[in-house]
């Protein structure tokens, strides 16, 4: 036994959160199927639903296999612990509701995710809580937004499907002297190519969805958070404050550093229920095994394809932080020097139907609406993905019509290029 | 270790500290079930560690028999875990010292730099700002149950604990 501190991440990917079942032996993470677990005898069931005790009670609200899954993401982002969920969607759902009550305000990136954008402009603000969608190339404008209803500043590392960059230092500093956490979506990069608790933030969210499982065979999604965020600050009355939810229990009073995880976990999603399949969790747990190897080729192809596709005379434009006439290449540089992902956007020559002939063109890679798998993924994100934006904020957020957007694989590059430069000739 | 160093306890001397103990007292542990004292007390008397309740205000804790002082407990306690304010702290340690304990364990939130000095030169062992009952969950498999990042790694099917 010892410290992980010691432990590289390589190894950390493949060991942290789980060591042998004790009771079998078993090596492989047992898929723990079951809905509740036997409680030893009365007295460890009050304890339990006390919280008087850490262990196993019912599976929405914790499972052995979500464990090792969510303790493998706390060590991979280094953060105090985590909370697995059905979805990345989910996932960042209750991390914000695990801050804000209706009457709050949080500001986000308006570089998101459509569904992300949608569920902060329509779903949050129908619970009541405000939002205002800030372009964080103007810190200023991020600062002028934050009100004293402020609960959190939220973006995410690499943005989708711009391939912006957060600013994670500067913007966690702007959070923390506010006195407001950082939530960082940070899906596009992993951590293995970006750990934004490193760099000062406070929450994290991943739909593990996407390169976390690495097959795109499930969906899930997780949040780890840091521990170090002083939520008895006075600002955050949900984690310091009784809570009714639990015969006035104070979650900052009683657990301090574990409280936001422990209310997040116990009242949060044992409320909203949106816990993940512990299957799911099993094949997340493979796909973490690999990230490292995966990432790598990852950001390879993708520099490949990158550098192929500025050349082609068929391509107007491309977004990817790697050349010195893309705005986010300094900060893409200083915060995942390995590469900025995989999945970005280039204009086609010919617009709208030139794109449409594109999608039509491509063989080997997949019409679909993923990124993050190890196949080439491609998608019209103003028809798809983004279709539910209304379109003068889709301009705002940099989509247009001759957008095409691409999740590259861990093919071997030269297929991939064989294959795009095939469509491309068709577009014209 | 160095007098200039802030004494505190590794992961390491952590998992020793609890292998290694038989006995705490729980010095401040609060009678109200909501407090975070009354939470670690509910949680320790749970484990094979024999645990006493120390608090002049109180006759009983959670059905056990709650002590005014440590020098009134049945037994020397190897663990002194306090929950008492920072300024009450370096009394605490020389009741601790006065009676022989092994090792002074201050609490989550908890840290006083003077006194831990005064204790490791008394030959006691220090922690501060950690909770037993999360040191002890994280070695144990519990903390792992709730999500909770322990940084255990290893390849041995028995837990260390």
């Amino acid at each position: 036994m010892t410290s992980d501190e010691g432990f590289l991440f390589d190894t950390r990917a493949i060991h942290a959160g789980q060591r042998p079942d004790p009771e079998s032996g078993a090596r492989a993470m047992p898929i723990y199927a079951s809905t509740a677990f036997v409680f030893e005898d009365a007295q460890e069931a009050a304890d339990l639903f006390a919280l008087q005790n850490f262990g196993n009670i019912y599976s929405r609200i914790g499972n052995p296999t979500n464990a090792a899954f969510e303790e493998r993401m706390a060590s991979l982002e280094g953060g105090l612990g985590g909370l697995a969920a059905a979805s990345g969607m989910s996932a960042q759902l209750i991390s914000l509701l695990t801050l804000a009550t209706a009457g709050d305000h949080l500001v986000s990136s308006n570089a998101l995710y459509g569904g992300t954008f949608t569920q902060l402009d329509v779903t949050m603000r129908r619970l009541g809580i405000d939002v205002t969608f800030v372009d964080f190339a103007e810190p200023d404008a991020v600062e002028a937004a934050i009100g004293t209803n402020t609960k959190a500043i939220f973006a995410e590392t690499v943005g989708n499907p711009g391939c912006t960059i957060l600013d994670v230092a500067h913007f966690a500093a702007l959070a923390h002297a506010h006195d407001i956490p950082l939530v960082v979506d940070n899906t596009f990069a992993t951590p293995y190519l970006c750990r934004p608790i490193e760099w000062g933030a406070d929450v994290i969210t991943h739909s593990a969805t996407k390169f976390i499982g690495g097959h795109g065979v499930v969906l899930g999604g997780v949040i780890v958070e840091s521990g170090r965020f002083p939520f008895d600050n006075g600002l955050f009355p949900v984690l310091s404050e009784p809570s009714p939810a639990y015969h006035d229990l104070n979650f900052w009073e009683n657990f301090r550093e574990y409280g936001y995880l422990m209310r997040a976990r116990a009242e949060v999603m044992r409320d909203v229920g949106a816990a993940l399949s512990p299957f799911n969790a099993f094949l997340l747990l493979i796909g973490l095994e690999t990230l490292p190897l995966r990432m790598q080729r990852h950001v390879e192809n993708a520099a490949t394809v990158a550098r192929f596709l500025r050349e082609h005379p068929s391509v107007a434009w491309i977004r990817y932080p790697i050349f010195d006439d893309n705005p986010w290449t300094t900060l893409a540089q200083k915060y995942l020097p390995e590469g900025p992902g995989a999945v970005f956007t280039f204009g086609i020559n010919g617009g709208y139907d030139a794109g449409v002939k594109f999608i039509a063109g491509v063989n080997l890679a997949s019409h679909l609406a993923n990124v993050g798998d190890a196949k080439t993924l491609v998608i019209h994100p103003a028809s798809t993905t983004h279709q539910q934006v209304p379109h003068a904020d889709r301009e705002a957020m940099g989509i247009g019509d001759d957008m095409i957007r691409i999740s590259v694989g861990i093919e071997a590059v030269d297929d991939i290029i064989g294959d795009l430069d095939m469509a491309l000739r068709a577009s014209r | 270790m160095s007098i200039d160093l802030v004494p505190d306890a590794s992961a390491v001397e952590r998992l020793r500290i609890i292998q290694t103990s038989q006995s705490v007292a729980l010095v401040g542990v609060s009678a109200n079930a909501i407090r975070a004292s009354n939470f670690v007390a509910a949680y320790l008397v749970r484990t094979p560690f024999r645990t006493y309740m120390v608090n002049p205000a109180y006759d009983e804790v959670l059905a056990k028999p709650c002590y005014p002082s440590l020098a009134e407990l049945p037994e020397v306690p190897d663990i002194v875990d306090v929950f008492r304010r920072p300024e009450a702290i370096p009394a605490v340690v020389d009741e601790a010292i006065a009676v022989g304990a092994k090792v002074v364990w201050f609490q989550l939130g908890l840290r006083h730099d003077e006194a831990a000095r005064t204790a490791v030169e008394a030959g006691l062992a220090v922690v501060q700002d950690r909770c037993l009952k999360i040191e002890h969950a994280r070695f144990s498999g519990r903390l792992h149950l709730a999500g909770f990042n322990t940084s255990v790694i290893s390849s041995k099917r028995r837990r260390p604990i």
